[in-house]
């Protein structure tokens, strides 16, 4: 088991946005969360990578045997979870050079490993643009700065691809994405995939799923998960909308 | 007058020793800066221009003044290990406030130009010197340029004559080194005549822990077409307090570049007084600031266009830790003739504590009627955002803050237009937000085992 969330409480501004999360994922599998707006979607991606904004108030996430909340957002990621942001912060006047550099010598670090040479690291960069097609300008940049909406996405990808993680979370990757730019990004996801890793792809809409394969498709609903299924529940949500959940209500 | 009268005691009383370690150039303002002194003061604190830096408080306790003019047993060459390699400059010394003659680079410059002590300088040609020495400060209306020509018995110039390059960029290093508590007086004259060209690059280091003083009038004449940049990098220590006031006058079509750097320090008040003279004339004023404890710096700056179709350009960022201060005064004077000016000043400050405080005031003062003028100033915290997100990448927070705060300070550095520099000044700030700084790496005080390793 490479993640276990067990009745997973949060709250931000005491407001409570998740009321009771139970969700396991295994190493290999894609599991999509679906569900309206508001629902609490990008909370939990945030609270996985440990945002400081919101406050876990119950339940607990193990992740690989180890208490996932107790762990600080740096580490959370050494250990191998990434978030692609749905909104990726533009940070002037850091190089994404530099940026990625200093992550990924930490990365090497807590694994005991050495820091990685100019030279390895540029073939690294080079290597991994190829992958979603990130213009070499854009890497000379400072991070997000002046990109576009589908390039803040590439680039999301391109630092997944460099930090190689065990637990990848999509938060609406989709998003602002035209029908060629999804591709790109979808294809750069599915040649990360391996038996060992996973990933959870929050989106409203299937047509990622198109692209994304997943295994298992779960329906967040008012911060509870109200129901599960195979990649068929994501066809009948496109079909029916989310109003048929809110009738249950 | 409590802090004055011990000047004015002292100079009464040496007046004749003073002048006769300097020369009749320099002697020549010195009777009038007395009597300017002795009318007006220190300036006083909480005035308009000086709210926040009371001036007479750090004059008031005797420093010693090295009027007689004796030599600092001292070889800056020992001392100073340059924070700046790879940058090949011709590299000279200002001891306290004594320009350093006993070795001087063996720089070929083009014929006729002037790189050295000020002293030797208004000897050698007093004519030309007195066409320039204290023109662009004016003692009558200001007392710390009163003061600084009353006392100031050397110093450094550059002079470069129409139509000549100077290629290699020229370093002074003033060095503070005294085992007693010390003012200096200092003075740095650059004349560029037309379309002359040449950079400098000023550093203030403190090698002791004794208490320095000085007061610092730098004169900058840029002909018709000149270029030149003009660096200020200062890394002193908590007991160093330094006033200065840098004066700089442009022709037509003249380019000049000034760029403050704050990188370790005591209290600083630095006054930039700029005159745009004639038609087309460029400005770039920058200063920035990285302080922390209970640093002070107090940035004034008074851009004056007096001429149509200049342009000015003025960048200042502070970043403040612990208990430090900075303060932001900035005018832009924009004179009726002086049609399609285009003046921008911008201010931005960091404040990474509650107890850091800033005070800024912009003021525009605008005669013409076409004219594209801005101002801006922010104040504010790191932004979280950015801070989750490379800590999202597996950055450690205080590494994400050293990341965030360095570039905070980028755009500052990369008006540097030397490239050298600019990559060295990277370094170093990246090296002050890592608390690598805490004492100048020039230092003799820090020892060797203490330099940075492979930066000699």
């Amino acid at each position: 088991m490479l993640l276990e969330i067990k009745n997973l409480h949060a709250e931000i501004n005491g407001k409570e946005i998740l009321k009771g999360i139970d969700l396991t994922v295994n190493a290999g599998e894609v599991h999509a969360i679906m569900g309206p707006n508001g629902s609490g979607k990008s909370t939990l991606s945030s609270v996985l990578v440990g945002n400081p904004l919101f406050t876990v108030t119950e339940g607990e996430v193990i992740y690989e045997g180890k208490d996932l909340l107790a762990l600080e957002p740096e580490d959370r990621s050494r250990e191998g979870i990434f978030l692609s942001f749905q909104y990726p912060v533009e940070i002037p006047g850091v190089s994404m050079v530099n940026f990625m550099r200093a992550a990924l010598n930490e990365h090497l670090k807590y694994k005991g490993l050495e820091p990685i040479s100019a030279s390895d690291f540029l073939k690294l960069m080079r290597e991994k643009r190829a992958i979603v097609e990130l213009d070499n300008k854009l890497a000379s940049r400072s991070v997000n700065e002046g990109f576009s909406g589908g390039e803040k996405k590439r680039n999301e990808i391109f630092q997944m691809a460099m930090l190689e993680p065990t637990l990848a979370i999509l938060d609406e990757t989709d998003s602002g994405l035209d029908i060629d730019a999804l591709r790109v990004v979808a294809n750069g996801v599915n040649q990360l995939r391996t038996p060992h890793n996973a990933a959870i792809v929050i989106t409203h809409y299937q047509r990622l799923l198109d692209y994304i394969k997943p295994d298992f498709v779960h329906v967040l609903y008012k911060g509870r998960i109200v129901k599960s299924g195979g990649p068929e529940l994501a066809l009948e949500l496109e079909e029916k909308g989310y109003d048929w959940l809110k009738e249950n209500d | 007058m409590k802090a004055e009268q011990q000047y004015i005691d002292l100079f009464a009383r040496y007046e004749e020793l003073v002048c006769r370690h300097s020369t009749p150039v320099m002697n020549a303002l010195r009777g009038k800066a007395f009597d300017d002194f002795e009318r007006l003061g220190f300036p006083k604190y909480k005035t308009e221009d000086y709210r926040q830096t009371d001036m007479a408080q750090s004059f008031a306790p005797d420093y010693g003044l090295n009027i007689n003019r004796v030599q600092i047993p001292v070889n800056p060459y020992d001392v100073f290990r340059c924070d700046v390699p790879n940058l090949s400059t011709a590299l000279y010394f200002v001891v306290n406030d004594s320009f350093y003659e006993k070795e001087q680079p063996k720089v070929i410059f083009p014929e006729n130009v002037y790189v050295g002590g000020l002293k030797h300088f208004t000897e050698q040609y007093p004519e030309l010197a007195a066409r320039y020495y204290g023109q662009a400060a004016p003692s009558h209306k200001d007392g710390l340029i009163a003061f600084n020509t009353m006392l100031a018995q050397d110093g450094f110039v550059v002079y470069v004559p129409k139509n000549v390059v100077v290629d290699k960029p020229i370093q002074l290093v003033n060095i503070f080194r005294n085992d007693t508590d010390t003012l200096v007086n200092r003075r740095v004259l650059v004349i560029l005549e037309e379309y002359a060209q040449a950079k400098l690059l000023v550093c203030d280091h403190s090698i002791d822990e004794v208490k320095f003083l000085s007061t610092e009038v730098i004169e900058i004449f840029a002909g018709e077409g000149a270029v030149f940049d003009y660096y200020d990098l200062e890394e002193s220590n908590e007991s160093t307090t330094r006033f200065t006031s840098l004066h700089v006058r442009q022709e037509a079509a003249s380019n000049v570049l000034v760029n403050g750097i704050t990188l370790y320090n005591g209290l600083s008040r630095n006054n930039y007084y700029v005159e745009l003279n004639g038609e087309q004339a460029e400005a770039t004023l920058c200063a920035m600031a990285i302080l922390d404890k209970e640093q002070q710096v107090d940035t004034y700056s008074h851009i004056t266009h007096a001429a149509p179709h200049c342009t000015s350009t003025e960048l200042v960022k502070n970043v403040l830790d612990d208990h430090s201060q900075a303060a932001f005064s900035g005018r832009i004077l924009v004179r009726q003739d002086a049609q399609k000016t285009q003046a921008y000043q911008t201010n931005r400050n960091l404040a990474l504590t509650r107890e850091a405080r800033i005070y800024s005031k912009p003021q525009l003062e605008i005669y013409a009627d076409d004219v594209k003028c801005s101002h801006g100033m922010t104040t504010g915290q790191l932004d979280e955002n950015a801070l989750f997100y490379l800590r999202s990448r597996g950055i450690p927070e205080a590494e994400a803050r050293m990341l965030l705060s360095v570039a905070f300070t980028a755009d500052v550095i990369d008006h540097v237009r030397l490239d050298s520099l600019k990559d060295r000044l990277h370094l170093l700030v990246e090296k002050r937000f890592r608390g690598e700084l805490a004492k100048c790496a020039g230092c003799r005080a820090c020892g060797p085992t203490n330099l940075p390793e492979g930066e000699a």
